[in-house]
């Protein structure tokens, strides 16, 4: 199809508190096409896809679509000028059938009486067209995610949408689900709707997108009409603002003594006990699919879950620490996997979170806190770890994942730890941060710290550790020295020997 | 664009450097200003209506009625403190009332039959104290949901109250426990001197100390904050402890101020006590409050139903007032959010 421009940001412009979230943002995206937009977190992509959906309004700028200006004073607007934005969160009500929630807001009706047989035909129709042979009378709450997803994709089609939008739409679908979500992207694309798409998996913007706007720091950078004989090193270069080919600059390191030793440890999670032990100044490595026991097997090490047997040493004295607390004070520490749920506390500031634990070391008689004191220690790591904020008092809520990370790390940088655990410490982080993150891990090890960490994204795994154990439901299935990392080989190891197709790794 | 590339020359430094404390940069003022609002929005609205009152209603503005207002405001005060801690670890309280007037009819009945005044002092408040700690020990230990536990907790201990006195008022004989609630020290009734304490003290708990700040992250997120090290369960049933000690103290001096333990006193004095805190800014899902908000809270609210009976306005009407001003606090903070967010 032409490229009509169906589609067009103009100037937009929008801020918050201590941020300019989008800077005067233009660009257009034409009908029949996928149009990918990309860009570290905190670039700006979700400010605008809330700016599209009528979640917020630009404080400057404007929407064309279709020729037509538009002013979207609510999401109701956007939705009648034809916009849907399937977020990463669904917006279904779980309680309700598939097709109560297809017509939700819509419902078939004679004067308030619903109509359940026009309801019930025109719910099959929409899903046969996206050839989901779902029943429109379950509740959506017993449909898996992939479904889900089919489900929100219907709705929109019922609202008649020219232009969707999807946020990440792949980060918890299978490989086949994703497939399937591919297809339908492709015919409603073939069908001549606009169709954004957020992502920030190279692989996936490759094989569906046809052209893609970059954007960083809430401005647009570049807007590529064709994704053919575009190298990913300058895409990534123009997200990043500066090549990343040595994001993982891995460098070998003089291991000490052993500093963590477990043995036979059990529990909930784990199918078999596993006994392993990281040196000093190691990087270990765990790597396997998601609920190989990886995140559950770092939590028994840490007394966050009750372990049945096995014994952990931190340089060889027992630890039999049960809790987190005493495994605190050893010198053992865990950067939880979900940072939301289990790191951080959202409505109280970058101090606060940061000195939650290391207070103590400041507080006079054990319970007096010393406000300056964590004052300082906050400000010290703020610069330290380049934590992107105006002040050590802002909500840590307000911070973009990676900084936020970098918060939680400093948390335990502060107690000064011989053993740090790191669970997923990069997920849902942008390039820029991590490469951070990766150089605060090696510094830790040269500093002689034994670092645990795990992860689901192989070229991360591969370039950072020393040496990696793979794990595959609940147990230990290998270990493998650095100089025999290979992709291929840590796949085999980390899938369920039946079934060999049904996993991505992420880049 | 360059990235800030983190420093990394030590990352677990031995000796904190003592440098300077950064300039005020825009976006600090701006967040100084919002944070002023945030935090004093409603003290403005306290001295507003003060000024107001006192303009428009006829001995609002004198020492009397002022002495008579901070008199009102005590029992509700004092269980506020501690309300705030529970709110603000993500939990409720409804069971104070109910403990207020079991802990008063204990204290009379226990200082009448041993003629000791001390002794039906600490039974009351040992008996407060079990109150909470049988709260905490369900909720926290056992898991049980605090709307729930402390809403069969109030009833139990309301029928504990009528039955340690057979459902009938209990008479104090001792004037030294009258004392308690009747006496002035330095120009100021007792039970004045003790909310003051009270605010005194639970700020400096809640500001100052490890407890106070561990309060909060549980309130917060509690499983970030057992993740972080915290001993959660034990934070909980501290705080409810405390809560039941705090309404037994109340509870004790409000009989002292009736000269006499009554069974059937206090009857939904724990809305009272949640509303005064939801006023000062206390969220009832856990992780923000602070003392100087809840001390706002709780004048207002004495402050309004103090006008309220000057202007002798039948006690119908303020229930209808006193909800109206919930609703509306309530609603502005909200707005206050979204503003901000």
């Amino acid at each position: 199809m032409a490229a009509d421009g169906f589609l067009r940001f103009q100037n937009v412009a929008k801020s918050f508190p201590g941020v300019r979230a989008l800077d005067g943002v233009s660009f257009q995206a034409d009908s029949g096409s996928v149009h990918a937009l990309m860009g570290e977190n905190g670039a700006g992509k979700s400010t605008l896809l809330k700016t599209l959906s009528g979640v917020y309004r630009p404080d400057a700028g404007r929407l064309v679509i279709g020729g037509v200006p538009q002013t979207f004073r609510s999401t109701a607007d956007a939705i009648r000028a034809g916009v849907a934005v399937i977020y990463q969160e669904l917006h279904l009500v779980a309680d309700l059938s598939v097709e109560e929630n297809l017509y939700l807001g819509h419902l078939p009706n004679a004067k308030g009486w619903v109509n359940r047989r026009v309801l019930r035909e025109n719910a099959l129709r929409q899903l046969a067209s996206l050839g989901e042979d779902i029943s429109p009378s379950t509740r959506v709450g017993r449909l898996s995610i992939g479904q889900r997803q089919m489900v929100e994709i219907a709705k929109a089609l019922t609202r008649d949408a020219k232009i969707i939008a999807f946020d990440e739409p792949t980060s918890s679908l299978s490989a086949q689900e994703t497939d399937r979500l591919f297809r339908v992207i492709r015919s409603l694309r073939d069908s001549g709707r606009v169709i954004l798409y957020v992502s920030h998996r190279m692989d996936e913007i490759y094989a569906l997108c046809d052209a893609t706007t970059v954007l960083r720091d809430g401005r647009h950078v570049e807007t590529f009409p064709s994704l053919k004989a575009l190298p990913r090193d300058t895409l990534v270069q123009r997200m990043v603002g500066r090549s990343i080919t040595d994001i993982f600059s891995y460098a070998p390191r003089p291991h000490g003594k052993v500093a963590l030793e477990v043995d036979g440890i059990a529990g909930p999670g784990l199918a078999a006990p596993v006994s392993f032990s990281v040196a000093k100044g190691e990087i270990l490595g765990f790597f396997g699919l998601i609920g190989a026991g990886r995140s559950e097997l770092l939590k028994l090490i840490y007394g966050a879950a009750r372990r049945t047997a096995g014994t952990v040493r931190l340089e060889g004295r027992m630890l039999d620490a049960l809790k987190p607390s005493s495994s605190i004070r050893l010198g053992t520490v865990l950067a939880p996997e979900d940072r939301k749920k289990e790191g951080i506390v959202p409505m109280r500031s970058i101090a606060e979170n940061l000195n939650i634990s290391a207070r103590r070391h400041f507080s006079r008689f054990g319970f007096l806190i010393n406000p300056a004191m964590e004052r300082q220690n906050a400000e010290q790591y703020v610069s330290r770890l380049a934590i992107k904020t105006p002040s050590v008092r802002q909500l840590i809520r307000n911070l973009s994942g990676g900084n936020q990370q970098k918060v939680i790390l400093a948390r335990w940088l502060s107690e000064k730890p011989k053993v740090v655990l790191l669970d997923e410490p990069t997920r849902g982080i942008d390039i820029g941060a991590k490469s951070e993150i990766y150089s605060i891990i090696y510094q830790l090890a040269r500093e002689g710290v034994a670092v645990v960490v795990v992860s689901s994204e192989l070229p991360e795994i591969m370039g950072i550790s020393d040496r990696i154990m793979v794990m595959r439901s609940g147990k230990v299935s290998g270990v493998v020295p650095r100089d025999q990392f290979s992709a291929e080989r840590l796949l085999n190891l980390a899938l369920p020997i039946t079934d060999h197709e049904d996993t991505r790794v992420a880049v | 664009m360059t990235m800030p590339s983190p420093n990394l020359d030590s990352l677990t430094p031995d000796v904190l450097p003592a440098g300077p404390v950064r300039a005020l940069s825009p976006s600090d003022k701006a967040n100084w200003l919002r944070g002023l609002w945030d935090s004093a929005g409603m003290a403005v609205i306290l001295i507003a209506l003060m000024v107001v009152l006192s303009l428009t209603v006829p001995n609002f503005a004198s020492v009397a009625n002022f002495r008579g207002l901070a008199l009102s405001v005590a029992t509700v005060g004092m269980i506020a403190c501690t309300m705030l801690f529970c709110l603000a670890g993500g939990d409720f309280d409804l069971s104070v009332g109910s403990t207020v007037a079991m802990s008063g009819v204990l204290s009379a009945v226990v200082s009448n039959a041993t003629g000791s005044v001390t002794l039906g002092v600490a039974a009351g408040l040992g008996a407060g104290a079990l109150v909470g700690l049988a709260n905490g020990v369900v909720i926290a230990r056992i898991g049980i949901n605090a709307l729930i536990t402390t809403l069969a907790m109030m009833q139990i201990v309301r029928g504990l109250a009528y039955i340690i006195c057979d459902g009938r008022p209990v008479g104090i004989q001792s004037d030294r426990f009258w004392g308690l609630g009747i006496n002035s020290f330095a120009g100021l009734p007792v039970p004045v001197w003790i909310v003051i304490v009270c605010f005194i003290a639970f700020g400096i708990l809640l500001n100052r100390t490890t407890f106070g700040r561990n309060t909060l992250a549980v309130g917060g997120n509690p499983e970030a904050a057992r993740l972080a090290g915290i001993a959660v369960t034990r934070t909980k049933i501290i705080i409810f402890t405390m809560q039941g000690l705090a309404a037994a103290m109340a509870g004790i001096v409000l009989s002292a101020r009736m000269t006499s333990g009554q069974p059937a006193t206090a009857q939904g004095l724990e809305l009272q006590v949640i509303s005064a805190c939801v006023l000062g800014g206390v969220s009832l899902t856990g992780g923000i409050g602070t003392i100087t908000g809840v001390v706002v809270g709780v004048l207002i609210m004495g402050v309004v139903n103090n006008a309220m009976n000057l202007l002798n306005i039948a006690p119908f009407y303020q229930y209808v007032a006193s909800g109206a001003i919930l609703l509306a606090a309530v609603m502005v903070d909200r707005f206050k959010q979204s503003y901000s967010a």
